[in-house]
């Protein structure tokens, strides 16, 4: 199995590693039994992600996925970053071998449930689905 | 020069110059073929002969019992199998083997299983030590075959072998052992250990990959795997791998030689464990004693394996995990699963096997950079994140 130059890039050199206090949106997906667990933090003004930052148990190409998929929705609107598909996230760091796809699956589902933890803070009803369909164990 | 440890010699192991020098000859002139009448074949067969002769010496058995195979995996299904299709016949179907074997044995008995024989999967204790009185239940009048390992490729433990041989053959089943890993790592006599067959792999004592053998104890029938000309006393048809087989042979020598020499390989191994398990939230996994001399693997809590392993990597050092995500399967290592480390600790567990070409710098190497890395990488986990903030708490 051998990683593209962008994964080991994001791997080695992770953009947005840490916590954010008083985030707006929190969000924790996958489960350690499975090896894979991230934790997205999301700081939000009008609308607008002016801040995101990531934790992740799990291996290279989780903790790359999670890098890759705070780049793509920094600054970008929250209905924007609703649209970004784990595919966006694969395409980004020029291809996962397809044992690994799972982890842009789960870098896609950590960005969502951070949005959908942001609008119940806001109280705006969530209108979209977090889990894509895969099998949870 | 980047440096450069490795410590991944349950994988596999560097061709010795030595052994590279034994099969150099076979190559360049005695290409022979040992089943020729001609001058060029009885050449061959002289120096097969020979190579034959000296691995039962380095065993004390006789060269009658060895048969050469193609690999580890070769010698291991043609044990089972053939003993088990053999002995059908005499009302004898049922396997018994254990939960921690190699996937060439494990895989085998699944596949002996669809086509209708039984097979028991012994458990072992939080070692990796079979548990006895489960495996003295499990063999009855009707097993076949006893398969358990010498000693186990992912944790290193050892298995009490004598003990198990003496179970088997009071039922009157077959004791087969894969000594894949033992071998070069314990001192083996056939003369006294009761086992009626035994596997071994050339590539893990500095052997080239690609060759194997099987020893069938005298008086010990199984059908043939590979059918084909009449090698191997009829028993395994293929011209033999001459070179290879020379180059085994040499290995096994060598090997036996420097069985003193393993108390230095033993001290680094312990040295690196007791490094290693100075970090918190560490357990080593296998037995502490009854161990292979080379053998480390040790989990650490809240980090994956292969994020471990990547960073080993860029560091130079060559090592392995048990986590699913250095497998297709998904799944962590049935081996640490059976001693009952929860799925969430097997993940994050390293395997780091050294041999005598390893030396005290490259525990040093180790010991220097992987509590680094593990530092780092818990840094950025959510699981780690939650022990910090229960301990501030307290």
């Amino acid at each position: 199995m051998q990683y593209s130059e962008k994964v080991m890039d994001h791997f080695m050199n992770p953009r947005n590693v840490g916590e954010i206090e008083n985030a707006d949106g929190v969000g924790m997906v996958g489960n350690a039994k499975c090896g894979d667990i991230m934790k997205m933090y999301l700081k939000i003004e009008d609308d607008v992600i002016t801040d995101c930052k990531f934790k992740t148990f799990g291996c290279g190409a989780a903790i790359a996925t999670s890098s890759m998929a705070t780049e793509l929705i920094k600054g970008k609107t929250v209905k924007e970053a609703l649209e970004l598909t784990n595919s966006a996230v694969v395409e980004a760091l020029e291809g996962l071998p397809a044992v690994k796809v799972h982890c842009s699956v789960l870098a896609e589902e950590a960005v969502k449930s951070a949005l959908a933890d942001y609008y119940h803070k806001i109280g705006r009803p969530v209108d979209f689905e977090i889990e894509k369909d895969h099998d949870e164990e | 020069m980047a440096k450069f440890v490795y410590a991944d010699n349950a994988a596999t192991t560097p061709v010795t110059r030595e052994v590279i020098e034994a099969m150099q000859p076979i190559f360049e002139t005695q290409w022979g073929n040992p089943s020729s009448l001609h001058a060029k074949g009885r050449e061959a067969k002289a120096i097969l002969d020979d190579a034959r002769s000296r691995i039962a010496a380095v065993f004390s058995c006789k060269p009658t019992e060895i048969y050469f195979t193609s690999c580890g995996s070769e010698s291991d299904n043609w044990a089972i199998r053939g003993a088990v299709k053999r002995l059908a016949a005499k009302g004898r179907n049922h396997i018994v083997t254990t939960k921690i074997e190699h996937p060439a044995v494990l895989n085998t008995c699944r596949a002996l299983e669809k086509e209708g024989y039984p097979v028991t999967y012994v458990g072992v204790d939080e070692n990796g030590i079979v548990l006895m009185d489960e495996l003295r239940n499990a063999i009855t009048d009707k097993t076949a075959i006893v398969a358990v390992m010498y000693a186990n490729n992912e944790i290193g433990t050892i298995e009490p072998i004598e003990e198990i041989c003496e179970l088997a053959h009071a039922k009157g089943a077959l004791m087969f052992t894969d000594a894949v890993q033992a071998v070069g790592n314990i001192d083996i006599d056939l003369s006294k250990l009761p086992v009626d067959m035994l596997a071994l792999s050339g590539h893990k004592i500095h052997a080239p990959k690609g060759i194997g053998m099987l020893y069938i104890r005298k008086g010990v029938f199984i059908d043939n795997l590979i059918s084909g000309g009449g090698q191997e006393q009829r028993r395994r048809a293929g011209t033999e791998n001459l070179p290879y087989i020379v180059g085994l042979a040499k290995a096994l020598e060598v090997a036996k030689e420097k069985l003193g020499e393993l108390d230095r390989v033993v001290k680094m191994r312990d040295r690196l464990i007791e490094g290693l398990e100075k970090i918190p939230y560490s357990r080593l996994n296998g037995d502490r004693v009854k161990r292979l001399p080379g053998n480390v693997n040790i989990g650490f809590e809240f980090i994956e394996g292969e994020s471990m392993l990547l960073w080993l990597d860029i560091a130079g050092i060559c090592a392995s995990t048990g986590s699913a995500c250095s497998s297709a399967s998904l799944e962590p290592s049935h081996v640490l699963l059976s001693i009952g480390v929860p799925h969430e600790k097997a993940h994050g567990s390293v395997r780091l096997t050294l041999s005598h070409e390893n030396t005290e710098e490259d525990v040093d190497y180790i010991l220097e950079t992987l509590p680094p890395i593990i530092e780092k990488l818990r840094n950025m986990s959510p699981l780690w994140e939650e022990v910090v903030k229960n301990q501030n708490k307290a």
